[in-house]
């Protein structure tokens, strides 16, 4: 075929797709960051150019800001581990002979279909005060009642439970598949070898699993900063922001207090967060962590 | 962006695990077995809490007495208190428009990829990809000033728009396209075939478990998704039912939980029992796809 006609007809396919990418996707990237620039126009006065006023701002006139990011990152610190350290010993569980295992393995993954709005209702009710099952086990153990949901110090990691619960059956399904893709000829080598089953898992299973846990840990770690759904319908950030999130606080910013141009320039530091994670990922490909 | 190239091995879910070859007996084994039931009993506990809950009168909401009566009162209240059918067509809606959407724009952007060369491929489909990294809903704030403009908020396609040009859409499919044979395509070509054509009748039939796997994870990520819909919509014509749910448990329900916990269930059902009984589709284009 002609190759310019060739070329025409490429274009012309990847065109639609092409053009709802950029009006969603990388003109927005690029308006955040030309509106983070720029304050928020409010009745009769428009958006005047205030330079790096809203990233000054941030750091030094804005303690909710860093709140935030500092929530943020010990959801991530806290929940990435928790979910994946979770999911490899699922794994490892429901890839053993045991019985029922179709029914563990279920039981497991079973949280990850839940929409995550109806996953926090549901603990929503487990968390009630004086009411809850949480409650009740506590006081059933002499414990006090424990309002956590309300409270600045339990607050944050109540939401971190609820993360964790739903992620960590998805990210097992990874695991199962790669542990089930290991050639059986290498646990027969590892025994007549005389190793035991453990020494097996650790030297043998787990190195192998390492593209995997590398691929689980940029999904959770992208996802930490990404879902906020939660937070919504948990605690709204509440109280006192002890569980308030960094894309939370930018629809807060944006939707409840319509401060735009701040949002953008919250956006902008998003976006810094997601491009990291990505580029140290690429890095650490590039040390050749996978073994293939 | 090796987020959805790590998609995994083939076969994997259903086989048998072979963890334990010859040792099914023994104190170690026993451990494994019981370890691995508390943590699914544990797992499962939440759920089958709020089943518990929606199928009993509220006097049993926080009570387990075997004798306790069943009831769908309280679904028949929920359904009384918000409309929830409404809501669910409307997700229907979404979900079918959004998809249809997706695998139109996709398969042609894919095709031009995988088979047409032209100028600039490669840097497109680079850019293709940014969107794997940052989707839509990061960008609040923007998009939302983008969909205004547009003169189309509040709207069920105003939630879809937005995601119909899937950056993970186009390298799933771009990647089994450019599996098919060329000889195919030629001999297609030479019986009289337009490029469409070619499309539709060789490259689309290759690749339906590809699109079934896509579809399965498409449906379920827009089934659940939350915070976009939150903001672009604000009315029973056009609220998804993870927004509506959320408008509902927030109205103050006089915290009755029988309640709430019926409407969470009817917010899941359907995709919770579609996932019961087609699991092992589920699983495996999960897995297939890597991400949400």
């Amino acid at each position: 075929m002609d190759r310019r006609i060739q070329a025409v007809y490429g274009w012309l396919l990847a065109l639609p797709a092409c053009v709802l990418l950029a009006a969603f996707t990388h003109w927005p990237a690029v308006a955040s960051l030309i509106d983070s620039f720029w304050s928020t126009p409010r009745g009769r006065r428009p958006a005047q150019f205030v330079g790096f006023e809203h990233y000054r701002r941030m750091l030094a006139d804005d303690p909710i800001f860093l709140q935030v990011v500092w929530n943020n990152f010990l959801y991530a610190l806290v929940t990435v581990p928790a979910a994946i350290g979770l999911a490899l010993l699922m794994a490892l569980l429901v890839n053993e002979r045991i019985r029922a295992r179709g029914l563990v393995r279920l039981a497991y993954f079973t949280p990850t279909v839940l929409p995550m709005v109806a996953a926090a209702n549901i603990w929503l009710f487990f968390y009630t005060p004086g009411y809850g099952l949480l409650n009740q086990i506590l006081s059933a153990f002499g414990l006090p009642d424990t309002n956590f949901l309300g409270s600045r110090d339990t607050a944050l990691w109540s939401v971190m439970v609820v993360t964790i619960w739903k992620e960590a059956g998805f990210f097992m399904i990874f695991y199962l598949a790669a542990l089930q893709a290991i050639p059986p000829v290498l646990e027969e080598a590892a025994r007549l070898e005389g190793a035991s089953h453990l020494v097996y898992l650790r030297r043998v299973a787990l190195p192998l699993l390492m593209p995997t846990t590398l691929f689980v840990l940029v999904n959770a770690l992208i996802g930490a900063f990404r879902v906020v759904d939660h937070v919504v319908a948990m605690t709204q950030g509440g109280p006192d922001n002890a569980s308030a999130l960094l894309l939370f606080y930018i629809y807060e910013t944006a939707f409840r207090f319509w401060d735009t141009g701040y949002a953008s320039a919250l956006t902008v530091v998003l976006l810094l967060v997601l491009g990291g994670i990505s580029i140290a990922q690429v890095r650490l490909l590039d040390r050749r962590i996978h073994y293939r | 962006m090796s987020r959805a190239l790590a998609s995994a091995p083939a076969t994997p879910y259903a086989r048998a695990g072979e963890g334990m070859v010859g040792r099914s007996a023994g104190p170690g084994f026993t451990l494994v077995q019981v370890g691995a039931w508390l943590l699914a009993i544990v797992w499962v506990a939440p759920l089958l809490y709020a089943i518990w809950t929606a199928f009993h009168p509220p006097a049993f909401a926080a009570r387990f007495t075997l004798l306790a009566p069943l009831t769908l009162d309280n679904f028949t209240r929920a359904l009384e208190a918000a409309p929830f059918p409404r809501y669910l067509l409307n997700t229907v809606l979404l979900v079918t428009m959004t998809l249809a959407g997706q695998l139109v724009l996709c398969s042609l952007a894919a095709f031009a990829f995988a088979r047409f060369e032209f100028k600039g491929r490669e840097l497109l489909f680079a850019l293709v990809l940014v969107q794997l990294l940052i989707t839509p809903d990061v960008l609040l704030v923007e998009n939302y000033r983008t969909i205004s403009r547009l003169g189309i908020l509040d709207t069920i396609l105003a939630i879809g728009l937005p995601y119909m040009a899937s950056a993970f859409g186009i390298f799933l499919l771009r990647q089994t396209f450019k599996q098919v044979p060329k000889e195919l395509e030629e001999a297609a070509r030479i019986e009289g075939c337009s490029w469409l054509g070619v499309l539709w009748r060789v490259y689309v039939p290759v690749a339906r478990p590809v699109y079934v796997a896509y579809g399965l994870v498409s449906v379920s990520y827009h089934w659940n998704n939350f915070l976009w819909p939150l903001i672009v919509t604000n009315s029973v014509e056009t609220r998804p039912v993870t927004v509506g749910l959320q408008v509902f448990s927030s109205v103050d329900q006089g915290i009755d939980w029988s309640i709430v916990c019926a409407a969470t269930l009817v917010t899941s059902g359907p995709l919770l029992v579609a996932f019961l009984i087609f699991q092992r589709q589920f699983v495996q284009s999960f897995l297939r796809a890597g991400i949400r």
